[in-house]
């Protein structure tokens, strides 16, 4: 912004020390300069590139390199030629009423002619418009199948054998007190929607709530990973406050509720997999998920 | 040699009087106006670098088992979308040179366009007749967002993994069609083999060329409309006070793009950013502890996190927690965003033109109302990291949260507040925002001190714009064409032509344009009249 003074003028002297003279040679100097570094640091480029390259260097040169260019145009732009400053006037945006009526005129021609078949018209707009509509489903509807029970249900079966991400049988024995892996159905190994958070919590049968009293054979307790509030990975266990902690927003599950929400975004329970022990001690899903595992959407009731 | 080409070109496309009403175009000087420049600038590097990158990945998630240079993941099994990536990074030529380059190009691209919108905003160069550009500028902010986010997908690796199945939920919970959403965007549930491929011919051809269609067209409408400027000396609603296009302002902004691309390759070649080799291959029941996006998409995930455990069902339907935070929340931002000029008409009933800007403190109530609103976010940015918070200060969760819960609605009122004061009053102090002046300090023969300034100075408001004195000495423009330049220079008196030694003509334009004028300057030292005089150090401030 322009500060000049209008009453009084600044005292030469003052001025005078505040604008100091810049000599154009130095200026020229200064910008040969920023192009010399900046060849000399492209043939650097050259060689380390030749060489094989290294990330850092080609960084660095790099930057001197186009540092050089920038900083060299930009102080002969500045410096070394004319600045004004420059008045221009601005053009009037608006046309000339004249010209805008003339438009219209234009506009009202083109229109009277067409308008006087209206029934053709018409006819063309349903065309068109049946056209894209009809080419527009058929196109939407390839990107993808339609949902239909896909977010409802998962691989999880009545009698699912349980395995391990490697694909091995989960028994009575394969966790400790206190221990947590991720399991899944013997055929969606590594499954985005199945997998499921297998927990031990104790030794003796465990009921989360009322009705699931066959639910936690021996303290298995198994729950799916995928947390309700936005589908993330529920990782990681807290033995102490038997909790589980959703990395992404940090909703915090109650296990020995059944997974309730304690704390953060999510805001239903995690569904929890029936599971029991055949006779060999192999674990097995009693049935599928009782309700649609994940975060919520419109259909899901 | 310049005369044949020029006149080849011009007799088959007559271009001689555009270009040269272009050459002489003229360029308000502030530093503000190159924070949409260093965004455009950006852009070009994010497609130099892209097409280097779309050489050498390979768009798929097909797992292969890796045999590549990165001698952890050798012999696992990994998608040819991280293995390429890994190939780029490691065994590719300056590749990873170039990936870091592309991904901080993205960062300083978003980072400059919203600087740049906040100096519209509280400037009031969105006003008549800049509307259209305020619109396509939303526009390109939240292509530009998306773009990000895809790009940051692509490598397939187990943060951007992550943010996906969370983008996947979010579609999802759009009522009424979300599901049918989800499943055509991303063929199904996830993950999923679509979604790599889909979003790669997004990221590299449609958003981009969005982008660019959008970007024209903020351009030619500026460069139409001419620039806006802030008040000043000899600077009315109807002129343009500045530098010439060619050559000054050319060689200002070529060279600023080399500057930009210097910063940018400094940031590419030395510091590190998406290690994704120390992320590992996505897996879907994997995750990584502190998950954290790029910063553009902080604010989206503090809402996430701050949102309480709400959700709605009734009806049989299922109105998902994530809907509000995720989907409402931007829907809003970005609708108000957009609507901002029409908005603030209905406030201001102001159906003037507007070329000369806003000083931020002139109009204390939208720049508070700026201020309030960017503390939202910015309050929203920050819950973004409650779980690194936490554990950096040995603080509770639980504390955390709910110390971000209060802040989001108690800082954006206080900072609003804040703002209307400062701006207020300093808007009453006539000498805010201007040079300081020297202070003669005196010592009386009693031993008191007392101050005198060196002049004194005319109150702000009275400074403010008005028409071009008459004192000022225009000399239009001289060329040879005598006659034109007079005919031109209406309301600029003649004769009087003091300019410096390195000051030119920029020559008439053609008869009916606009002229352009050249204010004199006063040689060093202040012999000329001082009150005609607009100095390099006065204008730059
Ligand atoms: C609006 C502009 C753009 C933005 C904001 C953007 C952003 C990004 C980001 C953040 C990444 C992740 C990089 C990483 O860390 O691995 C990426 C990857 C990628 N981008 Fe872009 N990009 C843009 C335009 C383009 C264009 C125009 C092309 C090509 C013509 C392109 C090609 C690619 C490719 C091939 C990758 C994957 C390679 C890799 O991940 O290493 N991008 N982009
Ligand atoms: S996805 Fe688990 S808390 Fe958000």
């Amino acid at each position: 912004m322009s500060k000049v003074d209008n009453e009084s003028p600044t005292p030469p002297e003052v001025a005078n020390s505040q604008v100091p003279e810049r000599s154009t040679r130095s200026i020229e100097i200064l910008v040969a300069v920023c192009f010399v570094i900046s060849v000399l640091a492209t043939v650097g480029l050259a060689v380390t590139y030749w060489l094989g390259g290294q990330p850092q260097v080609e960084g660095g040169l790099l930057f001197a390199t186009l540092g050089g260019i920038g900083v060299g145009m930009v102080a002969w732009g500045k410096y070394l030629v004319p600045q004004g400053p420059y008045v221009q006037e601005r053009d009037t945006i608006k046309s000339e009423i004249l010209e805008r009526q003339a438009l219209l005129e234009s506009l009202d021609r083109g229109s009277k002619a067409v308008g006087r078949r209206p029934f053709l018209g018409k006819l063309m707009g349903a065309s068109i418009a049946l056209f894209g509509l009809i080419n527009l489903f058929p196109f939407l509807r390839s990107l993808g199948p339609v949902p239909k029970k896909a977010l409802t249900t998962t691989p999880w079966r009545k009698g699912s054998a349980v395995v391990g991400p490697d694909g091995k049988q989960v028994t009575s024995s394969t966790l400790e007190v206190g221990g947590v892996m991720t399991v899944f159905p013997s055929n969606d190994v590594g499954g985005a929607i199945s997998q499921t958070v297998l927990i031990r919590v104790g030794t003796a049968n465990w009921t989360t709530r009322p009705g699931r009293e066959t639910w936690g054979p021996l303290g298995y307790l198994a729950f799916s990973k995928v947390c309700t509030h936005a589908g993330c990975p529920v990782g990681l266990y807290e033995e102490l406050t038997q909790q589980l902690l959703c990395p992404c927003h940090q909703s915090l599950f109650d296990v020995l509720t059944g997974a309730t929400p304690v704390f953060g975004p999510a805001p239903r329970p995690l569904p929890q997999l029936p599971i029991y022990f055949d006779s060999n001690g192999n674990m097995h899903a009693q049935a599928g998920y009782d309700q649609p595992v994940g975060p919520g959407y419109w259909e899901r009731p | 040699m310049i005369t044949q080409t020029t006149d080849w070109f011009d007799e088959r496309l007559g271009i001689a009087k555009f270009t040269r009403k272009s050459l002489n175009k003229i360029f308000p000087d502030h530093w503000s106006f190159m924070l949409g420049e260093i965004a455009m600038y950006s852009f070009v590097i994010l497609l130099f670098t892209g097409v280097f990158l779309t050489f050498f990945f390979v768009p798929s998630s097909k797992l292969i088992t890796y045999h590549g240079a990165y001698l952890p993941d050798r012999g696992h099994k990994v998608s040819e979308a991280f293995a390429s990536t890994l190939n780029i990074s490691f065994s590719v030529r300056a590749g990873l040179v170039m990936r870091q380059m592309h991904h901080w190009a993205a960062n300083v691209f978003i980072a400059a366009i919203i600087v740049h919108v906040c100096r519209i905003f509280f400037t009031g160069a969105f006003r008549k007749p800049r509307e259209i550009n305020w619109f396509v500028g939303t526009g390109l902010l939240v292509l530009a967002i998306v773009n990000g986010f895809l790009g940051y997908s692509l490598p397939d690796d187990l943060i951007s993994g992550t943010g996906l199945r969370i983008a996947y939920s979010i579609v999802l919970s759009v009522p009424v069609v979300g599901s049918y959403l989800g499943f055509f965007l991303f063929g199904g549930t996830f993950p999923g083999n679509a979604i790599i491929p889909r979003f790669y011919t997004l990221h590299i051809l449609i958003i981009p060329g969005l982008i660019i269609g959008l970007l024209t067209a903020h351009l030619a409408i500026m460069w139409h409309q001419k620039h806006t400027q802030f008040k000043g000396k000899g600077k009315t609603n109807r002129n343009v006070v500045g530098v010439a296009m060619w050559p000054a302002y050319a060689f200002q902004a070529g060279g600023f793009f080399f500057v930009t691309a210097a910063v940018i390759a400094a940031l590419g070649g030395l510091v590190q950013i998406n290690p994704i080799w120390l992320y590992g291959q996505y897996v879907p029941y994997r995750v990584s502890y502190a998950v954290q996006p790029d910063w553009y998409m902080g604010w989206l995930d503090g809402a996430l996190r701050l949102m309480p455990s709400w959700e709605i069902q009734a009806f049989g339907h299922m109105i998902p927690n994530v809907f509000f935070p995720a989907v409402l929340l931007p829907g809003i931002t970005f609708t108000l965003l957009g609507a901002w000029p029409m908005i603030e008409r209905k406030i201001t009933k102001d159906y003037e033109e507007h070329h000369l800007l806003d000083n931020p403190r002139d109009v204390p109530w939208r720049t508070s109302l700026g201020v309030g609103i960017l503390a939202f976010y910015v309050v929203l940015f920050f819950a973004s990291s409650t779980d690194v918070l936490a554990n950096s200060y040995s603080l509770s969760l639980n504390f955390v949260l709910w110390a971000f819960r209060v802040l989001l609605f108690v800082v954006p009122p206080l900072a609003a507040f804040v703002a209307y004061k400062v701006a207020s009053e300093t808007g009453a102090v006539s000498t805010t925002g201007r040079r300081k002046r020297i202070l003669i300090i005196s010592r009386s023969s009693e031993g008191e001190f007392s101050t005198t300034e060196t002049a004194l100075r005319a109150p702000m408001h009275e400074e403010v714009i008005e028409e071009l004195p008459e004192e000022i000495r225009y000399h239009a423009i001289k060329d040879g064409h005598e006659e034109l330049a007079s005919a031109i220079a209406v309301g600029a008196p003649s004769g009087g032509s003091t300019i410096s030694t390195n000051d030119v003509d920029l020559g008439p334009l053609q008869s009916g344009g606009t002229g352009v004028y050249q204010i004199p300057r006063t040689p060093r030292g202040g012999t000329g009249d001082p009150r005609g005089r607009i100095s390099r150090r006065d204008k730059r401030e």
